[in-house]
């Protein structure tokens, strides 16, 4: 028992070797993190700050919960965050001009001074502290040890949670839904619009842009057969962002008779 | 090595979170910072357990990781239906209420 207490109260020197590997750099991918101008990099860091947890979790013997923390975090959470950047649009980044003038200096500041004052009261609280060790909780292995104490101690709080879970599920789902507030209109509807409309000048429907123009893009208008130009053929996005390139450069010349 | 190492990262890891929240303006990194501070207070609580000898610290981390993933899900499904009435992820731009 005295042997037990003599190696984890200060842990042997692989797991320190291990901390003094991986803590600096999960603190310098989530420095990275907070200061990554584009999300993407912040959840790739993100990820390896979260993995860098799970191997300090198994070498801190909660082997369940390391392997839970991979794949679940690094896993789920980590692949719906990078969904909901792309879905978000993965160029949204960040503008890093301060909008509240001094908020930053004096949110660091503040950073600062919790942090201080968290590691001072841990320091005062569990320093030289000899740690008991889990080798007698973990005896019959550490899932079993686990699963004894969900199902015993905390089997309401277990309980509660999967209820949490599922409301937090549907409450998504209900988030997310939009409803359709008029009926797509299909290709047919489309071609029935085109007939029962007041002219029947456009039932063939819209010339493509580029037709019969010099140049074959599609914000150039194509040329009608008279060699005037149809602004109908461009896309009206393409009209509302100005990026329509006028045709007359493009537009036939009158032929010149020549005389011989 | 102390044990106590580990809270040490445990809170600077917070803290960094934590600045996270306050500074970015991006809807989405704010969730990863919030990401980052509950991952902080799990090895804390890890560590506890392993100070302590008993496995009630593992349990309340094991409860946090479900906490956060509910969390995750319904935050962003916010930040989806946000972006499609305004178009942006900004926390900022989500002022409607101040006029």
């Amino acid at each position: 028992m005295l042997n037990l207490a003599l190696h984890v109260g200060n842990t042997k020197t692989p797991e320190a070797l291990l901390f003094w590997l991986m803590a600096p750099l999960a603190t310098l991918a989530a420095l990275g993190m907070v200061m990554a101008k584009k999300a993407v990099h912040s959840a790739l860091l993100l990820a390896w700050v979260m993995i860098t947890l799970a191997i300090f979790y198994i070498a801190q013997d909660a082997l369940f919960l390391g392997i839970v923390q991979v794949v679940v975090y690094t896993g789920a959470v980590m692949m719906l965050f990078l969904f909901i950047l792309m879905l978000v649009g993965v160029d949204s980044s960040d503008s890093l001009v301060e909008n509240i003038k001094g908020q930053r200096p004096a949110a660091i500041a503040a950073a600062v001074g919790v942090g201080g004052l968290l590691i001072t009261l841990i320091g005062r609280a569990s320093l030289g502290r000899t740690a008991v060790g889990l080798d007698a909780s973990n005896a019959s292995g550490n899932v079993q040890g686990l699963a004894e104490q969900l199902f015993t101690k905390y089997v309401w709080a277990f309980e509660v949670i999967s209820a949490l879970l599922i409301t937090a599920a549907l409450g998504s789902m209900v988030l997310a839904h939009s409803q359709k507030i008029k009926s797509r209109t299909a290709q047919r509807d489309q071609s029935i619009a085109r007939f029962r409309a007041a002219s029947l000048a456009n039932a063939a429907g819209f010339p493509s842009s580029g037709v019969f123009a010099r140049h074959n893009a599609v914000d150039v208008p194509a040329l009608l057969p008279d060699g005037t130009a149809a602004p109908t053929s461009i896309s009206g996005v393409l009209e509302a962002r100005g990026d329509m390139i006028p045709s007359a450069p493009f537009q036939m010349q009158p032929v010149k008779e020549e005389e011989k | 090595m102390d044990i106590s190492y580990y809270l040490y990262l445990s809170a600077i890891l917070f803290t960094i979170g934590a600045v996270g929240v306050v500074v970015r303006r991006n809807a989405i990194v704010v969730f990863m910072c919030v990401e980052l501070m509950l991952n902080a207070s799990n090895l804390a609580f890890v560590t506890f357990a392993r100070i302590n000898g008993n496995l009630d610290g593992q349990v309340a981390s094991f409860f946090t990781m479900v906490v956060a993933a509910c969390e995750v899900v319904v935050g962003l499904a916010i930040i989806v239906t946000m972006y499609r009435s305004r178009r942006s992820a900004s926390v900022d731009d989500a002022s409607l209420l101040k006029r």
